[in-house]
């Protein structure tokens, strides 16, 4: 048995050797690779800018999203999103636990910068190593079967993660309260006061440390924490590009056409989709460990069910096999969720207060279900859309936009489109 | 590379724009949060001043987020000189004239907690970070309360919190920036300890079902520790999982256990739940070691009561506050009232517990920053540190200086055999004076000697 994995590994290996001759270009992408990779850097470098299109003060600024707390979350959760994108989009395997990686990589790393230092780095390099471990020891068991049983075996596993850390483990994971670093903590590489409560930083750097810019009436912020995760995702983005490119990409995609023919031509594709699986925990755990060096507090509903279900709702929201799809879901469902839900009625009032009273209580009666608690039912509605006008995600959407622009269908192999119809065949 | 503005005359252009565009940064901070010319963070710039309102609108306390709010709003409207004023006529401190805060008009932004810290540290920063709340307060569990409560101190801004029960609040969580004007668990203990032994005996075996998480620990904890002091004896305690719906397994045990009376550690849906399981196992009726079974539920709250219907009748439980305190125990409890008919007036139902923690929260915080003179944290901390208070419908309290937690009576309540209609669930059975429930800032169920506040944070 193990020779016979060691075997397709190596035979795996061989094509990629070859495959490095051929690709050309900076980066090691090719030319549309490189252009999407260039214009998803420019996004996240400028994210300050373009997220805050509205001037302070104005009525609109309400929809302002560039403040530091919500573009960290876009680019955590974007990288959350691709790590699942791996395994989802490619092999096709729905993880429904998913969560519970994150929630360890978290709780790795306030571990870490609870008793090492309060450097970031290790804390993260932590939370990607055990959430690789978990994830080994998961995945092994799960991937023994496939389908709706696979689902049904990592929620398994997410919940009872959840409930370990929830009462269970109470000593090592807080509990209901979660972890926070306290004035009590000493870690061992950091000089703290005796009453000061310590600061993720990064070789010094706080992590909360802004810098603001006012042009005008406008006001950008620039947050040390948030360049550095965006750092990890352009990294973790560029990974995942070159995974899908990989002639272990291709395998993972094969898992997906048709496991069964895989197996029967001789290849056993169990250590594939296990790494696949490992990998995209690995991404989880990153993920986590960015959540904790932003925001030092881990708390179990990070591992809760609907943490799980939510990235799936990001992946399909944006386009499940595409390479940007998933991230531009995360940043849909964070923005719904940290902006819309902060509408309340009084706001409402406010917006409309230049229209008669009869017609303005009306608008904010009709709205009302919509915003503040009602933004799940937002949220709802637009995945509906997405899933039923356009089964590809956000991704179809901008693509049938661009193709109206460019008047005719242009026959490109862009890996987008690609994956977007592949996934639309195989469901 | 043939835009046209790539030539001598463009670049230059583009030169001078980026450099007058880098020239204009007014605020250069080490520390985010903070705006360097006022010394702390989110210093109110004009006439208003922003605070912020982070209650649970969805999940299994919705309802009592929703209560909190509509507190959070009257409480607003009161300090901007709206409606009838409220407890102001009543608080013992005069500085609030209906001008606002320290003569800023109050606006506030709302946020929605989930219960889930995350979330609610989430709907906390962008607080912070983009409306510029000056304060935090509400919540209605002690998860949310020290997530939130962190960050606030981490931030430099002040948390009032709402309703938190749990000891860690104030206890090995406590922070400088943070706040409770919430009983705990530990009070609950104290205050029901001797109202049980005089109703039930000083020789009674009791059984525990605990809730599995942080909150349901220190309330076993306290009520075991009291009743034991009484002379009860605890013959189990169980742990339940906090999904748990259907509690008839934990329920069975408990008749052939030798125990008379259970005690639920229970609250919101898994209180409801176990409640009415009991209840239809027949353990009122029951009787135990020749005496009648008895049910005790440590924290009762009236929304808690609704959902436990008929079932509530005749259990004994704690509460912080009752909105008919003051109509049946007189003069001491005054404010409530008054906070009672404005509240009636402008939502039709008399306010919960949580709602009146949370309004007075507000008025709290308003005041020491009028007496301060000042919004910094630093300045409210010392003006609430040791402060006394009365008229806010508690009677005479203290928010002591060491950990931030208010003493004042608590109110024993049982179940109506014969409710009038759905507020009026339970009757006030006595009041257990303050100096009953006071504990040292030190004790062991509050972190002992470890736990401490650490320094203020005014953030920049």
């Amino acid at each position: 048995m193990t020779d016979q994995t060691t075997d397709t590994r190596m035979d795996a290996t061989r094509p990629r050797a070859s495959a490095a001759h051929k690709s050309s270009g900076l980066l090691g992408l090719t030319g549309k690779d490189l252009g999407l990779f260039i214009i998803v850097a420019l996004l996240t470098i400028l994210a300050p800018f373009i997220l805050n299109p509205f001037p302070e003060g104005s009525a609109l600024a309400q929809f302002n999203g560039g403040y530091p707390d919500l573009m960290q979350r876009f680019v955590i959760f974007g990288i959350f999103a691709i790590g699942f994108n791996i395994l989802f989009g490619l092999t096709g395997y729905l993880s429904f636990g998913h969560a519970a990686f994150l929630g360890v990589g978290s709780y790795a790393a306030i571990w870490m910068m609870k008793l090492l230092t309060l450097n970031v780095i290790p804390a993260i390099i932590m939370s990607i190593v055990f959430a690789g471990i978990f994830a080994l020891v998961v995945g092994y068991i799960s991937l023994r079967r496939s389908g709706i049983y696979f689902s049904i075996l990592t929620l398994a596993f997410a919940q009872m993660s959840y409930a370990l850390a929830y009462s269970v483990l109470t000593p090592i994971t807080g509990g209901e309260t979660g972890l926070q670093l306290k004035a009590t903590d000493t870690p061992l590489l950091s000089n703290l006061g005796p009453t000061e409560i310590g600061r993720a930083n990064f070789f010094g750097v706080d992590m909360r440390a802004s810098y603001e810019m006012a042009i005008g009436d406008w006001l950008f912020t620039f947050n040390a924490g948030y360049y550095i995760a965006a750092v990890f995702m352009l990294l973790s983005f560029y990974l995942a590009i070159r995974l899908f490119r990989s002639p272990f990409g291709m395998m993972l995609r094969a898992v997906k056409s048709n496991q069964q023919r895989m197996n029967y031509t001789g290849l056993n594709s169990r250590p594939y989709t296990l790494a696949a699986f490992v990998i995209s925990g690995m991404y989880a755990g990153l993920a986590g460990g960015l959540m904790v060096a932003m925001d030092t507090q881990v708390g179990p509903e990070r591992m809760f069910w609907t943490a799980s279900g939510e990235v799936v709702l990001m992946t399909i929201l944006g386009g499940a096999g595409t390479l940007i799809g998933p991230v531009l879901g995360a940043g849909m469902i964070k923005y719904m969720e940290n902006i819309v839900s902060k509408i309340n009625d009084g706001i409402l009032h406010q917006w409309f207060a230049f229209m008669p009273d009869g017609i303005e209580d009306f608008l904010v009666f009709v709205i009302h279900p919509f915003i503040g608690k009602g933004w799940h039912l937002t949220l709802g509605l637009l995945f509906m859309l997405v899933v039923i006008f356009l089964p590809g995600g956000l991704v179809e959407g901008g693509q049938r936009i661009a193709s109206v622009f460019r008047r005719k269908e242009t026959k490109t192999s862009t890996v987008e489109k690609s994956a977007a119809e592949q996934q639309q065949h195989s469901e | 590379m043939t835009s046209s503005n790539f030539t001598r005359r463009g670049l230059l252009k583009t030169g001078a724009a980026s450099g007058t565009v880098l020239a204009t940064p007014t605020i250069f901070t080490g520390a985010a949060w903070a705006e360097a010319h006022t010394g702390f963070t989110n210093a109110p710039q004009g006439d208003t001043v922003t605070l912020g309102f982070n209650v649970p609108q969805s999940g299994p306390y919705a309802d009592e987020g929703a209560d909190e709010l509509r507190a959070f709003e009257l409480a607003v409207e009161h300090l901007n000189g709206e409606g009838d004023g409220g407890m102001l006529n009543t608080f013992s401190s005069k500085t609030l004239e209906g001008n606002g805060i320290n003569g800023k008009r109050v606006e506030y932004v709302t946020g929605d907690t989930q219960t889930k810290s995350d979330a609610a540290r989430a709907s906390a920063r962008s607080m912070i970070e983009k409306d510029g709340a000056v304060m935090v307060s509400g919540g209605s569990s002690s998860g949310v309360a020290v997530a939130v409560q962190a960050l606030c101190q981490e931030a430099g801004i002040i948390f009032m919190a709402g309703l938190t029960h749990s000891n860690d609040t104030t206890g090995k969580d406590r922070k400088a920036n943070g706040f409770r004007h919430f009983f705990n668990s530990y009070m609950s203990g104290a205050a029901l300890a001797p109202i049980l032994a005089a109703q039930y005996g000083t020789d009674r075996k009791a059984y525990h079902l605990t809730a599995d998480y942080n909150w349901g620990y220190t309330t076993e904890q306290a009520v075991r520790e009291s009743t034991e002091a009484q002379g009860w004896e605890t013959v189990n305690a169980v742990k339940t999982p906090l999904t748990q719906t259907d509690f008839s397994s934990y329920i069975t045990p408990v008749l052939n256990s030798g125990a008379d009376v259970l005690v639920l550690n229970h609250y919101g849906g898994n209180m409801v739940n176990s409640l009415t399981n009991a209840v239809q196992f027949g353990l009122r009726e029951a009787t135990a070691n020749g005496k009648q079974f008895e049910i005790v539920v440590p924290l009762y709250s009236e929304l808690m009561a609704q959902g436990a219907g008929e079932n509530i009748a005749g259990i004994l439980g704690s509460q912080n506050w009752d909105w008919k305190l003051e109509n049946q125990l007189g003069e001491r409890y005054i404010g409530t009232n008054a906070f009672v008919q404005s509240f009636g007036n402008k939502y039709g139902r008399p306010p919960s517990q949580a709602a009146h923690t949370c309004y007075v929260q507000t008025l709290l915080y308003a005041d020491a920053v009028n007496r301060a003179g000042s919004f910094n944290p630093c300045a409210v901390v010392e003006a609430l540190e040791g402060f006394e208070f009365d008229g806010l419908g508690n009677g005479p309290t203290l928010y002591r200086a060491e950990d931030h937690q208010c003493f004042k009576d608590v109110v024993v309540v049982r179940g109506k055999e014969n409710p009038e209609n759905e507020f009026d669930l339970v009757e006030i059975v006595e009041v257990t004076p303050t100096d009953q429930v006071t504990y040292p800032p030190d004790h062991p169920q509050f972190g002992g000697g470890d736990a401490t506040l650490g320094e203020c944070n005014p953030g920049a």
